[in-house]
């Protein structure tokens, strides 16, 4: 892997001598690219070196050095290193960025993100708004000289808790004894509510009026959401329909932005562990073994035997479960209320079950260590495993097959809707059971193998109509390889410690960058770590896999019909904890 | 002790009638009703409500409550759990919600996030607790809550339910109409509670610096 890495390293620099430096600062990779040239390099690095997919795109504030940096990864769907580059700025507003949309329209959210949080403006994004705050909010929050209302101290463990442990109030420390920032003298009163007129201006580029300059008819903007059955969570979509197509469609988010990447920085690295738990409240498991990997990457640590075993087996268990409950919901959103999702849950206990003996918790398990896993699984438990792989698992998914498979309705809903084929999938940076329903055999054990999945034997699924038949039976195929992992697993697993390392409550993270990604049920799950060598990460990113799935939702439904859409929504298994963050 | 008062009547039965006449108050009765069928707001708001999920699936079956009629509409919906992290962002809809739910209602903190903030009070889009806003009957520890707490929770909820009198429910009283009504905040520089207007421009006043 290592001389992949090099290997396009020379590449760039040859090929672009003038404008492309390699990163030399100790622990970093990849290139700095110079601003005026962003675009350029950046064709050049997908046609080519042929880096088709754009998966991360993230700001990082380096207010020391008066720099903002954009830091771009692009990967190729054939599998294999990736490639970073990265773009300097002056840290003096306003910052301003050349757009990659046109190169790669899977950055679009991700660039909205960078405006929203770090305040850097993309030249040429035709829809520049923030994204997970709202229009109107005071400042940029993810800048480091930005502090939150509730703000202490820069990193943890605070002193009003730790060694002296005087309890205070938060609320008792902020003038405005809330957490609220307002600027000085701010007048409630006088303020005005700016609305969301950029929104339903964007929605409506283009169909207000013909080329004559006359009105046409009447179309109308549904809001859908944040409450809302079918938008799983409290996503908001706002829809323009023509009689029952629809003509435009805007995906509003933040509505459970809980600040991750802002608190992950306060953290201490163990400390985050739990936090990402959180992200996609389904999968606790995958979403640890995403961070723990990118640590230990910075950390150049082993992890034991065994616990690479348990973690494999335990993301495969969460693979299991997240698909059977999407199928589940994907029944509900069709309208086959709840008597689906009642057998998926019904599967779904029987896995907490082995989580909860494991780790003491159902679904917020924090499990993963650095170097292992924090507790063994007892024998009896692994037994009730074994028993639940070997012969129930099986059974039911056939069953569920059976049951649901060949049903008229389903069917009917869901054979030869298109949902993306696999130019569009790439484009918008589309990654899992999406992509490869479309036909791209991209999985990351197999494309770029982490942990130790170059051990087992399976198949990379892989359906080719794109249609939501396709993405609704490859959550089986995808439940049955999972099956086959943890049967090898389970087979293998040998004895012996669970840990490399001693536990610690602080680790020593060298000083350096880091990506590190792993396949969630989801997609993509990146996290993105820049350590400083102090117990905290300078900058700490998420990469998670359905806010960037979500970006191709607009092309996905637009031209379908209003009912179609919230199976289309369904179909990219979104989940808020993981998309707002 | 007053639920026992409620339904001990200390009347009389002849003995003849013992098995077919049964007296009891007004209030038993109504509460009996209320308690039985309390019908969840459809809301989810984070990991809770998974957990919220599983609380109606087979092995929890909040239904043997009379709760399993998730209802979409607040206009359908007695009680409001609030299962999740609440966001700046998203208080305006939970207030809308609220206001648009009839009388009586009820709501319920699931977790720890919708009870204090939780491990995302530090966050600046998190509201630190829904009672903030508005008034919460149960708050239900845990993060998230077990299925069996938040049954749990909404047996303590039915226990409230059983205590409260015709006479005196805030819904009854002629003169308090809007009793319960929330003003909408509003999501300016930061989240505005308008009932605190003055309170906040006083503070903006006096900030120091920039």
């Amino acid at each position: 892997m290592a001389t992949a890495i090099n290997t396009s390293t020379t590449d760039l620099v040859t090929r672009f001598p003038n404008f492309v430096t390699l990163d030399a600062r100790t622990g970093y990779t990849g290139f700095i690219v110079k601003k005026e040239n962003l675009v350029e390099v950046a064709t050049a690095v997908r046609d080519e070196f042929g880096f088709d997919l754009l998966t991360a795109a993230t700001a990082v504030d380096y207010i020391a050095e008066n720099k903002m940096e954009m830091v771009y990864h692009a990967y190729k769907t054939t599998g294999g290193a990736g490639l970073i580059f990265k773009v300097q700025v002056e840290r003096v507003d306003p910052i301003e960025l050349p757009s990659l949309i046109n190169i790669w329209p899977g950055v679009d959210f991700q660039e909205r993100e960078a405006w929203d949080l770090y305040g850097i403006k993309f030249t040429g994004h035709p829809d520049l708004r923030r994204i997970l705050m709202w229009e109107g909010f005071e400042g940029h929050p993810l800048r480091k000289d930005w502090k939150e209302p509730f703000f202490e101290e820069e990193t943890k463990p605070f002193k009003s808790r730790w060694p002296d442990g005087q309890h205070t109030f938060a609320e008792n420390k902020n003038p405005f004894r809330d957490n609220l920032n307002f600027p000085k003298d701010f007048d409630p009163e006088k303020y005005v509510v700016t609305g969301e007129d950029d929104l339903y201006m964007s929605l409506d580029r283009d169909s207000r009026k013909d080329e004559a300059g006359n009105m046409k008819t009447d179309h109308i903007v549904v809001n859908m959401g944040p409450h809302h059955p079918s938008t799983h969570g409290v996503l908001r979509v706002a829809v323009q329909l023509d009689g029952e197509t629809i003509i435009g469609l805007k995906p509003v988010m933040g509505y459970l932005h809980r600040n991750h990447d802002k608190i992950g920085e306060r953290n201490t690295y163990l400390q985050i562990i739990p936090y990402t738990d959180r992200l996609d409240y389904f999968n606790s498991m995958s979403n640890n073994f995403g961070y723990v990997t990118t640590v230990e990457k910075l950390m150049k640590i082993p992890v034991a035997e065994r616990a690479e075993y348990i973690r494999v087996i335990m993301a495969e268990l969460t693979r299991v479960q997240n698909h059977l409950i999407f199928i589940g919901m994907l029944m509900n959103d069709l309208g086959a209320m709840y008597t689906p999702s009642l057998y998926a849950f019904e599967e779904r206990e029987l896995i907490l079950d082995i989580f909860e003996a494991i780790s003491g918790a159902r679904m917020m398990c924090n499990y993963f260590r650095f170097g292992g896993v924090v507790r063994d699984i007892p024998d009896d438990v692994l037994q009730k495993l074994k028993d639940l792989v070997f012969e129930r698992l099986p059974a039911k998914t056939d069953e569920m097959e059976r049951f649901l498979n060949e049903n008229e309705v389903l069917v009917a809903r869901l054979k030869g809707i298109h949902v993306l084929n696999a130019d569009d999938a790439i484009k918008y940076s589309v990654t899992g059971p999406v992509l490869r329903a479309a036909g791209v055999p991209y999985d990351l054990r197999r494309a770029d193998p982490y942990s130790i999945y170059d051990r087992f034997d399976f198949d990379v699924a892989v359906r080719h109509n794109g249609d939501m038949m396709d993405n609704y039976l490859i959550r089986f195929d995808e439940i049955r390889q999972s099956l086959r992992i943890l049967e090898q697993a389970l087979k293998q697993i040998p004895g012996g410690p669970i840990n490399s390392q001693k536990p610690a409550y602080q680790v020593r993270v060298p000083a350096g960058e880091a990506y590190g990604r792993v396949e969630s049920p989801k997609g993509e799950l990146g996290f993105y770590i820049i350590s400083n060598g102090k117990p905290n990460p300078y900058r700490y990113h998420v990469r998670p896999a359905s806010f960037v799935n979500l970006t191709a939702v607009e092309s996905m439904c637009i031209g379908s019909k209003i009912a179609d859409f919230v199976a289309l929504l369904a179909m990219l298994d979104i989940v808020m904890g993981e998309l707002d963050r | 002790m007053e639920n026992e008062k409620l339904s001990l009547p200390n009347y009389n039965i002849p003995e003849d009638l013992e098995n077919a006449v049964v007296i009891t108050t007004l209030d038993r009765l109504y509460n009996w009703g209320r308690r039985s069928s309390v019908w969840p707001l459809m809301f989810g708001l984070a990991c809770c409500a998974i957990e919220m999920i599983a609380a109606q699936t087979a092995r929890y079956d909040m239904a043997r409550f009379g709760m399993e009629v998730m209802r979409p509409t607040p206009r359908q919906a007695d009680m409001m759990l609030v299962s999740g992290t609440v966001t700046k962002k998203m208080l305006p809809a939970i207030i809308r919600l609220y206001n648009q739910m009839p009388e009586p209602k009820y709501v319920v903190a699931m977790g720890a996030c919708a009870s204090s903030g939780g491990p995302f009070k530090e966050g600046y889009n998190v509201v630190a607790g829904i009672d903030k806003f508005l008034p919460v009957d149960v708050y239900i520890p845990g993060c998230p809550p077990t299925p069996q707490a938040l049954i749990a929770g909404m047996i303590k909820l039915q226990e409230k339910i059983d205590r409260q009198s015709i006479k005196t429910v805030r819904w009854y009283n002629k003169e308090k109409v809007d009793g319960n009504y929330v003003p909408m905040p509003i999501l300016g520089p930061d989240l505005i509670d308008v009932r605190r207007n003055a309170e906040y421009k006083a503070a903006a006043a006096t900030k120091e610096g920039a």
